[in-house]
């Protein structure tokens, strides 16, 4: 059964800007992102949201629905009460360009920084092969759509703007963790990890798992795997005197073990 | 004055609002800080109180293992080889190690970054400080000695274990015999270690630092079942806080003759 529901939009640019009242018909079983496409279509039509696929696969239409980081096309209306107001306002983490639309790019460069998969050589029937429990150990984090919500809800960058210069943010600390744990990858990211992507301005307050639309356990199964690995590499003393005693630390550092091998 | 930073940044939306969140955002905060301050404060007064932690068979973890010359007859299981320079009550010299691996757990750190040091408070909420450095500087990079504190944990436990083991003699020190003090020590000590096994650290250590799992194929079994005890970990944490005050609790009313411990057999 249909209803009016009770709409706040935040309407601007990086110049100033304002919580706009609307009020919006809308039927049972549509969510916050049909509610928006009303409103552009019967009575603000220069209202600025980026979407495209509508089935919360492709990321685009990240915002805040009463100040919390979520996909507009995956937030049922059902959610909320039949009187209660819905805010939208764009992800206050990035730069506004206008209304819901925000200027993420910050994530593709952070995206540049990360070394990219680097196999070893391919065996000499020319085939790379990897068991099953291998494979599906990588599943999980290549379920990324890259909405950037986790990006968005971490304070690190969210309440220090000058932090982006040091720190990668949940999303990359995926991607490290995806590339450390395959089998075939040669690098090591370890201290990279630390020293380029700042894994230690994390404080394991896993809002980013919490706005995962996909579900991913980014601090459990990634950011802290990937902390313990620093620890190995670098705070461990026990590891530290490992490699001073079997001179592992005076090979390149490319050819390391320090368990990679594993 | 220094430029805006944050939500505040002259990019970003402007939006006066600190949080625009409209559920009860601060409960988690709020209860978070109240279990853990009254744990901080009964834990305290119990470690500094020096007294009624032995009644025959119980030894609470508390003061467990009790190795000083203060000890009371009977509880000190592994003698009393620290002697008697030690200025204050046994318990404070024990109570180092389960506070080094709750201090540094990897649940625990949320918990108290959130409640405490409110950053964030939650999730959106933009936190007081201005400025941030995580665990990259001391005193927090210490954090990074967790999986130290959990194997000195590990130890611990097995201690608890023994204090369990050892609650089913009689008081008269005869083998056999259970009371409601035996059940609370047994869980006790088996929720203590369900609560180090599910460590991240612990996760990582059996199996989780591999490359190929394919090629360590016990490891991989291994971190398949602390896996499924690290999806508990926060719940573990809980239980066996609140339960290890309960036990000290129950013990300290039994030592001191509040109430005597009903014996099953």
């Amino acid at each position: 059964m249909g209803y009016d529901l009770q709409m706040k939009v935040w309407r601007g640019d990086a110049t100033g800007g304002e919580l706009v009242d609307y009020t919006v018909p809308v039927e049972e079983g549509e969510v916050v992102l049909d509610a928006l496409h009303r409103i552009q279509a019967t009575q603000s039509g220069d209202l600025a949201v980026r979407w495209n696929c509508k089935a919360g696969k492709c990321g685009s239409c990240s915002t805040e629905i009463n100040g919390r980081p979520r996909l507009a096309c995956m937030t049922r209306l059902s959610t909320f009460e039949e009187g209660e107001t819905v805010t939208v306002t764009p992800l206050r983490t990035f730069p506004v360009v206008r209304d819901l639309v925000t200027d993420v790019s910050y994530n593709y460069k952070v995206a540049e920084t990360v070394p990219p998969f680097a196999p070893e050589p391919r065996p000499a029937d020319g085939q790379y092969r990897m068991q099953q429990v291998d494979v599906e150990r990588g599943q999980e984090f290549r379920k990324c759509i890259e909405c950037f919500l986790c990006q968005d809800v971490c304070h690190v960058i969210r309440d220090h703007e000058e932090n982006k210069q040091s720190f990668s943010g949940p999303r990359f600390f995926l991607r490290y963790a995806e590339l450390e744990m395959h089998p075939l990858d040669t690098n090591d990211r370890r201290e990279l990890a630390r020293e380029q992507a700042g894994i230690g301005m994390c404080n394991i307050t896993k809002c980013c798992t919490e706005v995962c639309p996909e579900g991913i356990h980014i601090t459990d199964n990634a950011i802290i795997p990937m902390k313990e690995r620093v620890v190995d590499r670098s705070f461990d003393p026990v590891t530290w005197l490992g490699r001073k005693i079997f001179r592992r630390d005076q090979l390149p550092e490319a050819q390391v073990p320090q368990g990679r091998s594993e | 004055m220094a430029a805006p930073t944050g939500i505040k940044s002259p990019t970003r939306a402007r939006i006066a609002a600190r949080t625009l969140r409209t559920d009860r955002w601060w409960l988690y905060p709020t209860f978070t800080a109240l279990v853990l301050l009254a744990f901080v404060v009964y834990a305290t007064y119990r470690a500094f109180s020096g007294q009624h932690y032995f009644a025959e068979p119980y030894l609470t973890p508390f003061y467990s293992p009790c190795v000083t010359t203060e000890c009371v007859e009977g509880s000190a299981h592994l003698g009393t080889w620290v002697g008697d320079w030690w200025p204050f009550s046994p318990a404070v010299l024990i109570l180092v190690i389960p506070l080094s691996l709750r201090l540094t757990c990897y649940y625990y750190r949320k918990a108290y970054y959130r409640s405490f040091w409110m950053s964030p408070p939650a999730c959106a909420v933009g936190e007081p400080h201005r400025r941030y450095t995580g665990e990259t500087r001391f005193p927090l990079i210490l954090q990074n000695i967790h999986r130290y504190a959990l194997y000195i944990a590990l130890a611990y436990n097995v201690l608890l274990t023994y204090d369990a083991v050892m609650s089913f003699k009689s008081p008269e020190g005869e083998w056999g015999h259970m009371g409601l003090g035996s059940l609370i020590l047994v869980v006790n000590a088996v929720l203590l270690a369900l609560y180090s096994l599910s460590c991240h650290s612990c996760r990582h250590i059996i199996g989780g630092r591999l490359r190929n799992f394919s090629k360590h194929p016990v490891r991989y079994r291994l971190w398949g079942g602390v896996s499924v005890l690290n999806g508990r970990h926060a719940q573990l944490a809980w239980a066996s806080l609140v339960w290890v005050a309960f036990t000290d609790f129950y013990i300290w009313m039994v030592a001191s003759g509040t109430w005597s411990d009903p014996r099953f057999f």
